[in-house]
Order: C-alpha cells, then sequence, then structure tokens
C-alpha cells in the first residue's frame, strides 16, 4: 500500500515554526507505524527524531499523537491509520526536536509521589506476603509504561502545567492500594492539593490515551475515594 | 510546566469543595427539579403573582425550600465557576481578581436572595 506520512518537525536550531514534512512511500499494511518511521528516518530523511527503543509496546518510548490520538508508534498497524497519516509529538510538553518532547517534568512529578514501596516496620524474615484478593486490589495500575500518553491527552494538565497528572496518580495508586506498603500518608499529602488528584474533572481523555488500558480515571477516582475516607 | 515534585502543603479546601459539589448535586437534582416542575408545569408561569407566592410564605415549609435551594444553588455555581478559572486564568492578577469579583457577587445575591426569603411579610388573609 502506498501511504503518505504527514510529520511535524521541528528544530530549535534551524526551525522558527514548526513545519510539516511530507514522505510517500510503498509499505505493507501489516508494518507498524514505528516501521514506516525507521523507513523514514533510514532512507528518506535521517535528520527525522523520535524515541524509540523496544518496539513492542512495553518500553513506552514511542507515544506521539497519530492522526490525532495519543498512541505508541509500536502498536498501530498501518492498515488501521488509512493511507494519510499525521504525526505529530505528543501535547504539553517541550518539544526538544521532532516527535522528541521532553520527559524530565512528567518523570520529577512521578518521582514526587515516591513510586516505590515504602516500609517503617522492621523487615519480616522472609518475603512480605500478600493475599491474591489485596494483589488484585492494584492490578491494573501496575500495567503502567510511563509513556506519557494520557498526562499528555489530559485538558487539565494542558490549563496547568503544575498538575501532578495522570500517570503519577496511576503509580501513587499502585502503592497506595497495596497492603505491603506504608507510604500513604506521605503520597496522600502529594495528592490531597489543588495540583493533586483535585485537577482531575474527569474528562477520561487519559483512559482513551492509554495504550495500556488502564483504567486511569477510575484508580484516580479510588484516590480521591480513599482522601476522601482518611479525613472521615 | 516546572517546580515538580515541590513539596506543596495539604489543603483539605479541595476535598470538601469536591464532594460538597457531589452532595449538593444530588440536593439539586431533587430541589432544583421540584421548583421547576412547581413553577412551570404544575402553575403555570402566567397565574405566579404576589398573591401566590404570600400563600407559599404563609407557611414555613416553602421558605425553607427555597432557603436551601438558593444556598445549594449558589454555592454550587460559584464552585464551578471557581474551578474553571482556577483551571484556565494563570495570570496570578488576573485570578485574584476574577475569584474576587466572583466571591464578591456570590455574596450579594445571597445576601439579597436570603433577606426576600427571611423578611417577606405575606399580608393577613382577607
Amino acid at each position: 500500500m502506498q501511504v503518505t506520512l504527514r510529520i511535524k518537525r521541528f528544530n530549535p536550531e534551524k526551525d522558527k515554526e514548526p513545519w510539516w514534512g511530507e514522505y510517500k512511500f510503498a509499505a505493507e499494511p501489516t508494518d507498524r507505524l514505528l516501521d514506516a518511521l525507521n523507513y523514514v528516518k533510514w532512507y528518506l530523511d535521517g535528520s527525522l527524531t523520535y524515541r524509540r527503543s523496544c518496539a513492542h509496546g512495553i518500553c513506552g518510548s514511542d507515544a506521539m499523537q497519530i492522526n490525532g490520538s495519543n498512541r505508541l508508534a509500536c502498536k498501530v498497524l498501518l492498515m488501521n491509520l488509512g493511507q494519510k497519516i499525521t504525526i505529530e509529538p505528543l501535547r504539553g510538553y517541550r518539544v526538544i526536536k521532532d516527535l522528541l518532547v521532553d520527559m524530565d517534568a512528567f518523570l520529577a512529578k512521578y518521582r514526587s509521589v515516591r513510586p516505590y514501596l515504602v516500609t517503617h516496620t522492621p523487615d519480616p524474615e522472609k518475603e512480605r506476603l500478600q493475599s491474591p484478593a489485596d494483589r488484585e486490589k492494584f492490578d491494573d495500575t501496575t500495567k503502567c509504561i510511563l509513556c506519557g500518553a494520557c498526562t499528555s491527552g489530559c485538558p487539565s494538565f494542558w490549563a496547568d502545567g503544575e498538575y501532578v497528572g495522570p500517570a503519577a496518580i496511576v503509580n501513587a495508586h499502585r502503592f497506595l492500594f497495596d497492603s505491603r506498603d506504608e507510604g500513604g500518608e506521605d503520597r496522600m499529602q502529594v495528592l490531597n492539593t489543588l495540583d493533586g488528584v483535585w485537577r482531575c474533572r474527569t474528562i477520561f481523555n487519559c483512559v482513551e490515551a492509554c495504550p495500556r488500558e488502564i483504567n486511569v480515571t477510575r484508580a484516580i477516582g479510588e484516590v480521591k475515594k480513599a482522601l476522601l475516607y482518611r479525613k472521615i | 510546566m516546572n517546580g515538580a515534585g515541590r513539596p506543596k502543603p495539604e489543603s483539605g479546601l479541595e476535598l470538601y469543595a469536591w464532594i460538597f459539589m457531589r452532595i449538593s448535586g444530588i440536593a439539586l437534582l431533587v430541589l432544583a427539579l421540584g421548583h421547576l416542575l412547581i413553577m412551570h408545569i404544575v402553575h403555570n408561569v402566567d397565574h405566579i403573582d404576589f398573591q401566590f407566592v404570600a400563600q407559599r410564605y404563609a407557611t414555613p415549609f416553602w421558605r425553607t425550600y427555597d432557603l436551601v435551594l438558593l444556598w445549594l444553588a449558589m454555592i454550587h455555581g460559584v464552585n464551578g465557576v471557581r474551578t474553571v478559572l482556577v483551571d484556565y486564568v494563570s495570570p496570578r492578577g488576573w485570578r485574584t481578581a476574577s475569584l474576587a469579583s466572583l466571591y464578591l457577587l456570590g455574596f450579594v445575591l445571597l445576601a439579597l436572595g436570603s433577606l426576600a426569603i427571611l423578611t417577606f411579610q405575606p399580608p393577613m388573609a382577607p
């Protein structure tokens, strides 16, 4: 099949404004969009810049706007995108070059919720046990790969970049609802602010954007409820 | 987009605003729809006059109904607009000014409405 990729290009060293690059070539319908981007980079224009690593939908490197939706380039096939495909960098982050965006602030917010097991009690002799039922409570939020698609799709985040964002809340949820974790109080303090969970207006864009099909808005709702039950 | 991870003091206000919006929302569903039903469907608007109001306000029930409706609707609405302003008005001065105007307007409307509901004297029935 013949495809035309329209890619939003921007090199801050050369360009004042972003511009659209158009690339026409033949590809297999079963090729992934990442294969098409690789084709452009390797055979048509070596200056095209984007992130990719595992190419199998698990490292979270190649999230971008594909035909207006946040998707992983390695997880969509050309046959599902049509012949004219529009590709833009993720919205809401500073563009470093072409499809490469600055994730530093995003990752700093992720770190602010302490996304790791926090314990105060002495370590047990063996492992910390957990029942399958307790494990189930946060199963959905363990799937996050930190691609940034959800936060980049969030209108609350576009309106105010100080918002901690859905991805950080998902990762806080992962440990808040873990029966082995004891760091809940610190995380709750970060999240119980205007720029914490209360900036969420349940718009559900994050749910639509998540390539891992995490029910992000539900997770945020569970954190809101946990904050409420902690106060009453 | 900067200042991420900066520790901020925990504030309970947003939590209470959030739960208030949910509870008042459910209450308003009943109160506001009831108000609409009575004032626009059961009674035609053309028939609502001083006499009609005087009759309703002779008993404390409708005064209480209207007072609760007024307070819940005003605070619910003002908080909704506050949310929009806080989301979209980022310059500090404009945000403070717009919020102050909103609170002032809300206070004046709430005070006037409450005054009318509480001090209205129905004339003695003839």
